[in-house]
């Protein structure tokens, strides 16, 4: 079987589950809706596998391939900036590449993983087969997103998962906190798509298509024939605005708030599309774009230092949240920081590689926390966990070999991957010193707050309530297999991207071929070999040192019996309450954007109805006005002089009206006379 | 053969009732049918010219009398049906529009 | 079945006539009779005008179908009907949307369902006059018989408010159409000069005034840049008005609001369109000088409308008001890729207003399903909706999403290809249409959020029933549609392609010569 050919199926196979189960769901079983949904994705993995494995038999050049199903949008003629004529012409199309391969395989993997959790998660909630049509849904939207061919696609694919994220996270809609949130994330993201828009606009406005392979050669031939060059306006606003939408979708400053809030969804919601895939969609964009940002190293900086404070600023606010999830999404939103740091400094592998080891162990560390949240009959509140360690055995031990890969371990896939990404930033061309100290900072955070999760969650002790702790269990066989799968791979997945000291770094050079520069400089690669092996490994021991030193700050405080973390907090109250509330950005987001709209809607509809609307009601007035004027006038001059002409008459008639009796015999009376008077007549002339 | 005055004479008397049916009496019926009596009595002075004269065009015009006596009875009482619905009298005198 | 081809246009048009005066027949007392006839009607209407879509040819630019016989001689005026592309679209569009309106009336009309049903069957042939119309006077013949009928439907059948807002809807729509009128007539007394000088146009059209819209056509590129400066304003406030362009748009929430659902269906889908097509049936094409000359000031109203239309309705505490300022926003982007005067835009402009058709079209109807159940509007009246009603929910949200234009459906085609046009002119009408469309999903998703999810807390809306196979057929349809044109517009494209070309070459033609970017294009 041809799999490159069939590509195109890859995403129908959930629709096809998601049609099933929107439309049957109602009357099926559970098992039956659990198992369509899960089938479904599995499919989707095994052509995807098949399509991946052929791929790869290609040529190392010609490992790209592309399906155009049928023509999607044909809207006419237009003309580039540059005076090249063209057609708005949009194919419904997929494209398999080395990138999307890594991306597809990700996806569908972990989402068949997710989708089989969730038939143990989900089984007692109401909506079961919603849950799951809408998770179908997602996997096609996701699957359009990375395997579409054109900047269109994505961007189906792109509002697609939006769209799913915005039901997903408003799964429990009677919860007004749940409906608030889905809506938060969606217009957020709204703010976002925006951008992408924009960019992906001024993309056909520039070059006049839509397609990566049409757009990247006329780059290239551009800049081969000197009509581009770097740094040039119209890239840096392309990327500027392309990032404004990678800000949205993968919650960076300033848009990254709607992703804590998304925790209000169902936890393997959290974990699949909060985690391992939808977030990570802004990733694929910028290194998909990576020839656009290549012309444009000023948007890369910019890319780098949101990636890099985004880390910062999120790891901060994790440290001392209480909830298991919002720990997590903090953490998601530090890592995506690591991930756009390394796209920022021009490592585009080190950043796609890194999203697939956070895919694993992020998916990992949320379904072991949803098995935790399960086991306590929907308690997310560390503060009442504690001592679960003996009691939830698998969840503890795939959870901390998740935590041990997060927190950067030696050997461990989280830190071939965060190393690569520390390395690059203080060593690539646009890199900067500065950038590697902050991320070093950030990996020491990063280490201390998953750690102090763990402790809080599984050592010290039991603080859960009474009532609940009887009835502890470990999560069903459906819930624990995917866990530990996803340990295994978080063991695993880093050995394909080895640091140049260890051995060939097999994840760069299948990408290769997606992340060719765009000019044939080649220095970058030389001025690498420049830096010695010795410098490498120092500093990822300098980085393991620091994690090494957040492990240990969380050990002594949660994991020993310590009353320092209250210590602490008290004694830097302000600086803890402002990281409890977040650093009070969503307050000052809704006092400068959400309320001044409203008030502006609010002033706006004021003015329509009073001055815009009131313009045309005094018109209507006024000239009721004149007309009663005109009346006055008409009734009393104009028909006056008329009348008057009557009531003349009238007045001087009156005797003769006196004879109009009304009564018809009277009439008769006077007609008879009169011919008895014109008959007297006429005989008195005869007679 | 009866002379032709006690054709005339009978006409004269029949058609002073008529009037004076019509001059006086208050129910519209009653009126309508003093008009037919007038026409009647024309009528009968038309025939007995007619047989005096020996000249067929008085029994034609006798004829075509009874014609639109019937056609105005016709709508005579159409009138005074419609004007019963609306006033609910037969009194002629409360039908008095006309009046200034 | 030659003479059924060669007339389709005249018996789409008056098939809903000739229903009505049949209709006309019945006794009163017989609604049950009354409403499947109208139903019959309305749907035959829809069948008939398949074998246009059918048979018409989408290659050819010039238009089709074209009959004309004589009416009034000594004025020149003829009965002339034809269609391109674009009123192709636009005729389907009232077809289709003319049995959902008389269907969703079913149970909603209880008084005087005679006249109703006849006023609405006048309304529709009306309307399709409108848009087959090559002749300026029966042209505006039609569009003043169309404003009798929705008078009426506000008036009669409306909500409290309802003399108000008939009123102001009419004599609104009235000083524009007279001022229209005027414009029309300047036109027609300046055509005998123009063809005079031109033998290649009195050949063709002859000598005489005329009302012939292709002879208008014809004389256009020759008309003074004074005239036609007049000439457009005139027109401009006749079809802003209709659209609603800000600052004309205040009559359309009390309209919509008072207005029985299907006139808000109809009146939201059909009639607002009216106004765009004359935009692009006459402005356009017979005045491009005063075309070019006005974009600022259009594009600055479009935007305005956008944003302001946006921002209005996120605050609206009535569901109904909330759509309606929702389409004094969408129509805001119809006039933004109209007069981007390029393909892009205009294709982009011709099938959002076949979008907002769709969703505006069915999102009124949604709300009439609310409104016949509970009586109210209000939002906060609302809320949890989703817990008694799930498929209404399902409904309510495909609707949603394609009027805040998510793609796979329709509203995103639309939207996207009139920012394509838009960004082709100006970076910046894109980027400001953009954030209308950020705010669409703002208040779009605000009100799905406060309607149908949350605690069902109100105990009146315990007890909803979920939408009834009726309900269901007047919105399948829609949803059918907005699928349709989101997964395969091309059959939309196809017919827009030659006639917009041909607008955009006039429009080419008239553009100062100092324009590059537009002198290139001309080739």
């Amino acid at each position: 079987m041809n799999f490159l050919d069939l590509i195109w199926l890859i995403p129908l196979f959930p629709v096809a589950g998601f049609i099933i189960n929107g439309l049957f769901g109602k009357r099926m079983p559970k098992s039956a809706v659990g198992t369509i949904a899960a089938g479904a994705v599995l499919i989707s993995f095994i052509f995807a596998v098949g399509a991946v494995y052929q791929l790869a038999q290609l040529p190392e050049h010609e490992r790209s391939h592309e399906v155009v199903v049928y023509e999607w949008i044909n809207a006419g003629s237009a003309v580039t900036t540059g005076g090249q004529a063209t057609r708005f012409v949009v194919n419904w199309s997929f494209l398999l590449d080395p990138l999307s391969s890594v991306m597809v395989l990700v996806v569908t993997g972990i989402g068949f993983l997710i989708h089989v959790y969730s038939n143990g998660y989900m089984w007692e909630e109401d909506g079961f087969y919603r849950f799951f049509a809408y998770l179908n849904l997602f996997m096609f939207s996701m699957l359009t997103l990375i395997l579409g061919s054109n900047y269109l696609m994505m961007f189906i694919g792109w509002e697609g998962v939006g769209l799913c994220s915005y039901l997903l996270i408003g799964y429990y809609f009677h919860k007004k906190s749940a409906g608030d949130a889905a809506k938060k994330a969606f217009v957020v993201n709204r703010v976002g798509d925006w951008g992408l828009a924009t960019g992906i606009l001024l993309i056909f406005a520039t070059f006049g298509s839509l397609d990566y392979h049409t757009v990247e050669e006329v780059i290239r031939a551009g800049v081969a024939s000197g009509q581009y060059v770097v740094s040039q306006p119209i890239f840096i606003g392309i990327a500027l605005a392309l990032f404004v939408g990678a800000c949205g979708k993968s919650a960076q400053i300033p848009l990254y708030t709607w992703l804590p809030d998304a925790m209000e969804g169902p936890t393997p919601v959290s974990a699949l599309i909060h985690a391992a895939t939808m977030v990570t969609a802004g990733v694929y964009m910028v290194a998909r774009s990576n020839w656009i940002y290549q012309m444009a190293p000023e948007a890369l900086a910019v890319v780098a230092v949101v990636g890099v404070l985004t880390a910062l600023f999120a790891a901060s606010i994790g440290l001392v949240q209480n909830d298991i999830k919002r720990v997590l999404a903090y953490s998601t939103v530090s890592q995506l920081g690591y991930m756009f740091l390394a796209l920022g400094v021009g490592a585009f592998a080190a950043g796609v590689f890194h999203l697939m080891t956070h895919a694993f162990f992020k998916a990992l560390l949320f379904l072991g926390s949803g098995s935790v949240i399960h086991a306590l009959h929907h308690e997310q509140d560390m503060r009442k966990m504690g001592a679960l360690k003996n009691k939830i055995p698998i969840t503890f031990l795939t959870m901390a070999i998740g935590t041990l890969a997060i927190a950067g371990t030696p050997g461990l896939a989280g830190f071939f991957s965060k190393d690569e990404i520390l390395w690059q930033a203080f060593s690539s061309e646009h890199g900067h010193p500065l950038l590697w100290l902050i991320a070093a900072i950030v990996a020491g955070m990063t280490s201390f707050y998953m750690f102090r999760l763990l402790f809080m969650t599984f050592y010290g002790e039991s603080r859960v309530d009474h009532h609940t702790e009887q009835h502890i269990h470990e999560s069903p066989k459906v819930m624990t297999v995917p866990l530990i799968v996803l340990a295994v791979g978080s063991v695993l997945a880093g050995y394909i991207g080895l640091p140049k000291w260890l051995g060939p770094n097999l994840f760069e050079h299948w990408l290769e071929p997606v992340f060719e520069p765009v000019q044939a400089v080649a220095v970058s690669a030389e001025e690498a070999a420049h830096h010695s092996v010795a410098l490498e490994v120092g500093m990822a021991a300098v980085s393991v040192g620091i994690a090494v030193i957040g492990f240990l700050i969380a050990y002594t405080t949660y994991a020993k019996k310590s009353d320092r973390a209250e210590r602490v907090s008290a004694q830097f109250k302000g600086m803890y309450q402002a990281l409890l509330n977040k650093w009070y950005v969503d307050e000052l987001y809704d006092a400068l954007f959400v309320h001044r709209a409203k008030d502006l809607g609010r002033g706006l509809w004021r003015f329509d109805s009073r001055v815009v609307d009131g313009l045309v009601n005094e018109t209507a007035v006024g000239t009721v006005k004149s007309a009663v004027g005109s009346g006055w006038w008409d009734r009393w001059i104009v028909d006056g002089l008329v009348r008057f002409a009557g009531g003349f008459v009238k007045t001087a008639s009156w005797p003769i009206r006196l004879s109009e009796t009304g009564y018809t015999q009277n009439y008769a009376l006077v007609m008879i006379v009169g011919v008895l008077v014109l008959v007297g007549y006429v005989l008195w002339g005869t007679l | 053969m009866v002379p032709i005055h006690h054709y005339l004479l009978l006409g004269a008397a029949l058609f002073t009732i008529g009037v004076v049916g019509v001059l006086t009496r208050r129910n519209i019926m009653v009126i309508l049918m003093s008009i037919e009596l007038m026409m009647n009595a024309v009528n009968i002075n038309l025939i007995a010219f007619s047989s005096q004269l020996g000249h067929v065009s008085g029994q034609v015009f006798a004829i075509f009398v009874i014609t639109v006596a019937a056609a105005e009875a016709a709508v005579g009482l159409g009138i005074v049906i419609a004007m019963f619905k609306n006033k609910e009298t037969m009194n002629i005198n409360e039908i008095d529009l006309m009046k200034w | 079945m030659d003479f059924f081809d060669r007339n389709i246009l005249s018996i789409i048009t008056f098939w809903p006539l000739a229903g009505m005066l049949v209709l006309l027949l019945i006794p009163k007392e017989s609604t049950a009779l009354i409403k499947w006839w109208a139903n019959i009607v309305a749907v035959t209407g829809f069948l008939v005008s398949l074998p246009l879509w059918f048979s018409f040819n989408f290659d050819d630019p010039q238009m089709q179908k074209v009959v004309s016989v004589e009416w009034i001689r000594t004025l020149g005026v003829n009965f002339h009907v034809g269609v391109d592309g674009i009123s192709l679209l636009l005729v389907m569009l009232t077809t289709l949307i003319g049995p959902l309106a008389v269907l969703s009336s079913w149970d909603a009309i209880q008084t005087r369902v005679k006249e109703y049903y006849a006023f609405i069957l006048l309304l529709q042939a009306g309307m399709l006059g409108v848009f087959i119309s090559l002749d300026f006077f029966m042209f505006y013949v039609f569009w003043e018989v169309m404003l009798v009928p929705m008078y009426f439907l506000i008036g009669v059948w409306g909500g409290p408010r309802k003399l108000y807002a008939a009123i102001k809807f009419f004599l609104y729509t009235l000083i524009g159409s007279v001022l229209m009128l005027l414009g029309i007539l300047a036109l027609y007394f300046q055509y005998p000069t123009i063809a005079a000088m031109h033998p290649e146009i009195s050949s063709q059209f002859g000598t005489l005034p005329t009302f012939n819209v292709l002879a208008l056509h014809a004389i256009g590129p020759y008309l003074s840049e004074t005239l036609q400066f007049w000439v457009f304003l005139a027109f401009f406030v006749g079809f802003a008005i209709k659209v609603p362009m800000f600052p004309f748009h205040t009559w359309l929430p009390d309209a919509h609001v008072e207005a029985p659902t299907a006139g808000s269906v109809i009146l939201a889908a059909v009639l607002l369109k009216m106004g765009t097509y004359g935009f692009l049936r006459f402005s356009i094409p017979i005045l491009p000088d005063a075309t070019v000359y006005f974009v600022p000031m259009m594009v600055t109203l479009a935007i305005i409308a956008i944003i302001y239309g946006a921002l209005v309705a996120m605050m609206q505490p009535d569901m109904k008001k909330l759509v309606a300022y929702s389409s004094v926003s969408h129509m805001g982007f119809v006039m933004l890729g109209m007069f981007a005067l390029n393909p892009n835009g205009l294709n982009g402009s011709i099938i959002q207003q076949i979008n907002h058709g769709i969703s505006t079209g069915a999102l009124f109807l949604i709300v009439g399903i609310i409104y016949e159940r509970r009586h109210t509007r209000e939002i906060a009246q609302l809320g949890g909706l989703s817990n008694v009603m799930p498929s209404y929910a399902v409904v309510f949200l495909i609707m949603t999403m394609s009027s805040i234009g998510l793609p796979l459906l329709n509203g995103f085609i639309g939207e996207f290809t009139i920012m394509a046009g838009a960004l082709q002119k100006n970076l910046w009408w894109a980027v400001a249409g953009g954030a209308g469309i950020v705010l669409g999903a703002a208040y779009m998703l605000w009100l799905y959020q406060r309607t149908m999810f949350g605690k069902l807390d109100n105990p009146a809306n315990q007890n909803l029933k979920d939408m009834n196979w009726r309900e269901w057929a007047t919105l399948i349809p829609l949803i059918i549609m907005a699928f349709w044109i989101g997964l395969y517009p091309a059959p939309f494209f196809r017919a827009l392609d030659k006639p917009v070309n041909k607008l955009v070459e006039i429009v080419k033609a008239a553009a100062p010569p100092d324009a590059p970017q537009a002198a290139r294009e001309i080739r």
